[in-house]
């Protein structure tokens, strides 16, 4: 019960004793009557059995099939995984090959991009650095949500303790920005020392999955105070089972969202990572890297430089409009009830 | 500014058109809507929600959403064709020409701004701050019947209780001494009481200004209780106006006819009168007849909840919600529990239910106490007690299609395989009136009422011997709770039903309950047989909230 | 108020506490021999090495090697990088040059923030919003280095406006083009964070209830909706100033700009673990500081949260 500052009776007592009986104009008022053909009388509460039936999901399905926002990050996001897959079925050229003859040449037939400082072929590198970039956001986003959606919801969804315990420790995550707190992690000689793909990942883990948490925990909170979950409970089902079959289902348009878009997110963070020497080692290709080795060159050949950016923030860019496009999609506020 | 003239209309809409633009394509949200109001005159639009009563009042004022526009027709304030004025124009009447009192006052104060602040910039926008704006906003706020309105002038809205804010609303609606004021629903988000109390002072104050009222309401009993003049609007046209009492005592639109014989605050008195007509006959609910030896399936014992309000740093003060509440339910028949918010009867429902721990006393459910079983007893109880909920927008999963909503009780206790589950979910849609081919779609693709039937028919599914429905039709259109009440009563006489009825609308436990608890604070005030509540109210509490029930006196 | 601050105060502690320790275990904690990182991998000789262990307490039990160093860390004893300067020395050098820095940023994403915010979200669904929404996220997805470099070849060496580096005194001059990097990103959220808050509350009940009182558009917008949007808008821009500070490593690293964030690469680059766990502690505090006065702010804004 909310708290009443004030009181809500403020007239003398006995006013409500009064008889009423309505008012009476002293003007002639007309009684208008609309023609029945005019306003014809229907059904109450009739079910419209036309329309085909519709689920959120094929709903949002239907308006995001008009955007073309989506279609073109859609198309962009099949593409650069397609990429990262086959590499091979985009070039055969091989990325590993390098003559430093070649360093710095611009465009030639079978090289469309140049090569690189070390001559090595831009184009073939950015198809083969693909990989590594597409990993390091998939797995990263992966661990992201199993991690931070299973304790934002336990944490949301049962309270107390368990929901204080967290919020102090996503506060404290908070306290260390992403870049910095992987920065240390990574000069870490566990770390430093076993360089890979996955020490990438489990950093970018580590200082990910507490905003995931925190929009998990929001949306279950939304979530079990609905009747529905009341009247599940009032059924019979457990409250773990209510959570798993109700809650969850319906806090996932938030996580899909936010996923989407850190996952762009996760792959800038792997870039600045590589650029700042404490990320990929310089043995696997990806795009962080051969962006930071082509800085000492940027003043002469700043496209040994733009093209692997390029490809990255395209990359990013798509992940991102996805996420928005989706996120229109399952606004509540544009689904009317 | 035109001279005052009693015999020209202050507002006159002729043929209006509205259209919505949408991405589904235009919406005529109103078409031929005409109406005139004289110069001191209330007038009253009533209709159901999407009759297109808001619309058509908010056009005057130039207050249509963004995607709509008036498409047709013409709007005349005090012989000014104001259709399509000037965005200059339509600022200059807003305020001291034409003032707006909306709905919901929890919302419509800017919850950063102190509430004299909100009252003093509608005066200075009017030009009418003058010297002494200070004492001019004290003044305005004690007039709409706010006590110390010169500190209160310094509070926050969220200081203000809602009766307070709706005081507020008033006196910023009337500051500027419009000729005009348009009341949206002023009164529809407030208990009864405080309804009451405000409508009766804004009614005061109006007359006393000569300030002439367009009131929108879905109440026909208050539209006819508060206006001279009726105006009834449907899907978007206006059916019927003429003279308030004419229109409730003969009402000659079927449309109307069908209104005023499932308005429950007029059906209820009606039931003891003769019936006006053939058309409320057919429309009225009816009250099956039980048989009186029943037992006591319920037995609430000196039942108690006190919950701890957290208060900073782990300090907590403790507040009774429900103190020491008895009473029992008699099988096969309908108990109401009716109190205002925060009474506590939703809590009493909750922990009914056993979805909430008592913290003292006893519920006993067919004679054994239920609130001390185990998981296991408890699910076999579950099977027996089934609530139905307020908000149909909230108490079915939007996930879940309408078929795996009422199948998942069955699936729950295992009872039948799929193909004995889909014929059980089919004869539970019949039993509610729904197509079966209902049991596809999904719930947001379906009205308030239909989300309440599929939400009986979930609640039927384990053949429950107790329901408890939860302010079951508050949320709905006079029409549509008409017919759910009607169905709960057949569903009572058919499968011999016994119903906790929790709800705030005394009109609506006329129709339903055969006893009624009527809670305040927390405690049961008065507990007795529904035609004794209704002819013979011991508490002054009780006279209170039935004189408050809008329109309940005017058909005798 | 003073309750309420002295409330939130309280309630930071733990959060410092909390991520000084995480720092700490990390570094002091993790598999590998600590001592091999004090030193960089280096090899060293036995006398350094004891010598190193005594002064990070490492031959004592973790909570009591935290505790001192939480000590040292209060009385601004941070230990001594390589060369043997005090590390407090160092930070007290850099750390005015990125606080310059990082306020010219968040100035510079406050103002346009908010203005092409609120333009959009009145506008929404047109040109204008729709541009600045694309362009927005272009920004978001583009990372920083990149932007950096392309800034820094295009105004600072093609066009020559400014210089691509900045000198070493700092100067607020030279510190336009790195603020404007660092703040970009942030400018992108700001943008979108003001669009949603304007878009929610133009919409809202009171604004209509405004309008109707027969206020101008002008007063309607600047008194109700900007107002009222700008609550969040603050509190992320509170928060987003120890995220500049902490986020400003790769700028300062393009630009050279001689403030915290270089230390700090300089730092890993040479595996001075004691300098990096000292700066980094020294971010945390100034993000704790921020959210502090984030809080009291946020407060000042919505009088519903005053008295809570």
């Amino acid at each position: 019960m909310p708290e009443n500052p004030t009181p809500e009776i403020i007239e003398p007592e006995g006013a409500a004793q009064r008889i009423r009986s309505g008012k009476v104009s002293t003007r002639k008022i007309e009684h208008y009557v609309a023609r029945l053909e005019d306003t014809p009388l229907q059904d109450v509460d009739k079910v419209d059995e036309s329309a085909v039936p519709l689920s959120m999901w094929a709903q949002a399905w239907r308006s995001l099939r008009k955007q073309p926002l989506f279609i073109i990050s859609a198309i962009l996001i099949l593409l650069v995984i397609a990429v990262a897959v086959f590499p091979q079925l985009f070039t055969h050229t091989d990325p590993t090959s390098c003559t430093l003859s070649n360093a710095r040449k611009g465009p030639a037939a079978g090289h469309p991009l140049g090569f690189t400082f070390q001559g090595c072929d831009i184009y073939a590198r950015i198809i083969f650095g693909a990989r590594a970039s597409v990993l390091v956001g998939l797995f990263t986003t992966i661990f992201v949500v199993i991690i931070g959606g299973a304790l934002g919801a336990l944490a949301g969804y049962y309270g107390g303790w368990l929901d204080a315990v967290l919020a102090r420790i996503t506060d404290i995550f908070f306290a260390l920005p992403l870049i910095l707190g992987a920065i240390i992690i990574m000069q870490l000689p566990a770390f430093r020392d076993n360089k890979s793909i996955w020490t990438v990942i489990i950093t970018l883990t580590i200082f990910g999955w507490p905003q995931l948490a925190r929009i998990t925990r929001g949306a279950v909170i939304e979530a079990k105070n609905s009747d529905y979950v009341m009247a599940s409970r009032a059924l019979g089902l457990s409250k773990f089972k209510t959570l798993v079959k109700h809650v969850v289902p319906n806090s996932l348009a938030p996580i899909i969202v936010i996923a989407t878009i850190s996952l762009g997110i996760y792959i800038v963070a792997e870039a600045t990572l590589s650029f700042l020497g404490v990320g990929l080692p310089p043995s696997i290709m990806s795009w962080g890297n051969d962006i930071a080795s082509a800085q000492i060159s940027l003043r002469n050949n700043p496209a040994i430089l733009m093209w692997p950016a390029l490809a990255l923030s395209v990359t990013v860019l798509s992940f991102i409009m996805l996420g928005d496009a989706v996120r229109d999609a399952l606004d509540p506020k544009s689904r009317k009830g | 500014m035109s001279t005052f003239d009693a015999d020209r209309p202050l507002l006159e809409i002729k043929d209006l058109a509205i259209t919505f633009n949408t991405p589904e394509g235009p919406v005529y949200a109103v078409r031929n809507a005409h109406l005139s109001i004289m110069p001191g005159e209330t007038v009253a639009i009533v209709g159901e929600s999407g009759s297109g009563k808001s619309t058509t009042a908010l056009s005057a004022i130039g207050l249509l959403p963004g995607n709509g526009k008036v498409t047709g027709g013409q709007i005349i304030f005090d012989g000014e064709d104001i259709t399509n004025v000037s965005d200059k124009r339509i600022i200059e009447l807003r305020g001291n020409s034409i003032g707006m009192v909306p709905q919901d006052p929890m919302s419509n104060l800017n919850p950063v701004w102190k509430i004299g602040f909100q009252v003093k910039e509608t005066l200075k926008a009017n030009g009418l701050a003058g010297d002494n704006a200070k004492e001019r906003v004290a003044e305005v706020l004690a007039e709409a019947g706010l006590p110390n309105a010169a500190t209160r002038a310094n509070q926050y809205p969220h200081e203000f209780s809602g009766g307070m804010r709706q005081r507020a609303l008033i006196a910023i609606g009337l500051a500027c001494r419009p000729r005009l004021l348009i009341a949206d629903e002023p009164t529809s988000a407030l208990d009864v009481t405080v309804q009451q109390q405000i409508l009766d002072h804004l009614e005061r104050l109006t007359t006393e200004l000569g300030t002439a009222v367009l009131l929108i309401t879905h109440d026909l009993g208050l539209a006819a209780e508060r206006a001279e003049k009726v105006v009834v609007m449907y899907k978007g046209q206006v059916v019927e106006s003429g003279p308030a009492l004419e229109i409730l005592r003969n009402p000659k639109h079927p449309y109307t006819q069908r209104l005023v014989a499932s308005a429950p605050s007029l059906a209820s008195k009606r039931l003891q009168t003769h019936s006006l007509n053939e058309a409320v006959e057919a429309n009225a609910v009816e009250k099956p007849v039980h048989s009186k030896a029943g037992d006591d399936v319920l037995e609430i014992k000196n039942l108690t909840k006190v919950f701890k309000l957290r208060k900073s740093l782990g300090k907590s003060i403790d507040f009774t919600a429900v103190d020491d509440v008895t009473f029992s339910v008699k099988r096969g028949t309908t108990t109401a529990i009716v109190g205002e918010s925060g009474s506590g009867k939703s809590t009493v429902a909750q922990m009914v239910l056993n979805l909430l721990k008592p913290t003292a006393g006893t519920i006993s459910f067919d004679g054994m106490v239920m609130n001390e079983q185990p998981e296991s007893e408890l699910f076999k109880f579950r099977r027996r007690v089934q609530p139905i909920f307020q908000d149909p927008y909230g108490s079915l999963d939007p996930m879940y299609s309408i078929y795996r909503t009422i199948e998942e009780p069955l699936r729950i206790h295992g009872m039948g395989d799929s193909k004995s589950r889909q014929n059980r979910v089919k004869e539970l849609l019949s039993h509610v009136s729904m197509p079966s081919s209902t049991m596809y779609r999904f719930p947001n693709e379906l009205s308030g009422g239909q989300r309440q039937r599929i939400a009986i028919a979930r609640a039927l599914a384990l053949q429950p011997e107790v329901i408890i429905c939860d302010e079951a039709v508050s949320a709905l259109d006079v029409l549509v709770q008409a017919q759910i009440l009607n169905l709960l009563n057949e569903l009572q006489k058919n499968l011999g039903l016994t119903y906790l009825f929790i709800t705030h609308d005394l009109a609506v436990v006329r129709q339903i309950a055969d006893d009624v608890c009527v809670m305040q604070h927390g405690k049961i005030v008065e507990h007795s047989s529904t035609d004794e509540v209704f002819n013979n109210p011991q508490q002054e509490y009780t006279r209170n909230l039935l004189g408050a029930i809008p329109g309940a006196t005017l058909l005798i | 108020m003073i309750r309420f601050t002295l409330l939130r105060f309280l309630q930071l502690i733990p959060v410092f506490l909390g991520a000084t320790l995480l720092v700490y275990f990390l570094v002091f904690a993790t598999p590998g021999n600590p001592i091999a990182a004090l030193s960089g991998g280096k090899p060293m000789s036995p006398a350094v090495e004891a010598a190193l262990t005594a002064q990070y307490n490492l031959d004592k039990p973790f909570w009591m090697q935290y505790l001192l160093y939480l000590k040292n860390l209060l009385s601004f004893d941070l230990g001594e990088t390589f060369s043997g300067q005090p590390v407090s020395d160092v930070i007290g050098r850099a750390f005015p040059v990125t606080a310059r820095l990082a306020i010219m940023a968040l100035v510079f994403e406050a103002f346009f923030g908010i203005i092409f915010g609120v333009i959009a979200g009145l506008r929404k669904g047109k040109l204008f919003d729709s541009t600045v929404l694309i362009a927005s996220l272009i920004v978001i997805a583009v990372p920083t280095f990149v932007l950096g470099f392309i800034l820094q070849f295009v105004v600072g060496v093609k066009l020559a406006w400014a210089k691509p580096t900045v000198s070493p005194g700092a100067p607020w001059s030279d510190l336009i083009l790195p603020a404007l990097v660092l703040g970009l990103v942030s400018l992108a959220y700001v943008i979108r964070l003001t669009r949603t808050s304007v878009i929610e509350n133009k919409n809202a009940d009171y604004v209509r209830t405004a309008t109707a009182k027969g206020l101008s558009r002008r007063r309607v917008v600047v008194v109700h909706i900007v107002r009222n949007s700008m609550i969040p808008v603050v509190t992320f821009l509170g928060a987003d100033l120890g995220s500049l500070m902490g986020g400003a490593i790769v700028t300062e690293g393009i630009f050279n700009v001689p403030g915290v964030g270089n230390l700090l690469y300089l730092s890993i680059l040479k595996g001075e673990t004691p300098t990096v766990v000292a700066v980094v502690s020294v971010l945390v505090l100034v993000f704790v500081l921020a959210n502090l006065v984030v809080d009291l702010l946020y407060a000042w804004l919505d009088p519903r949260i005053r008295y809570a």
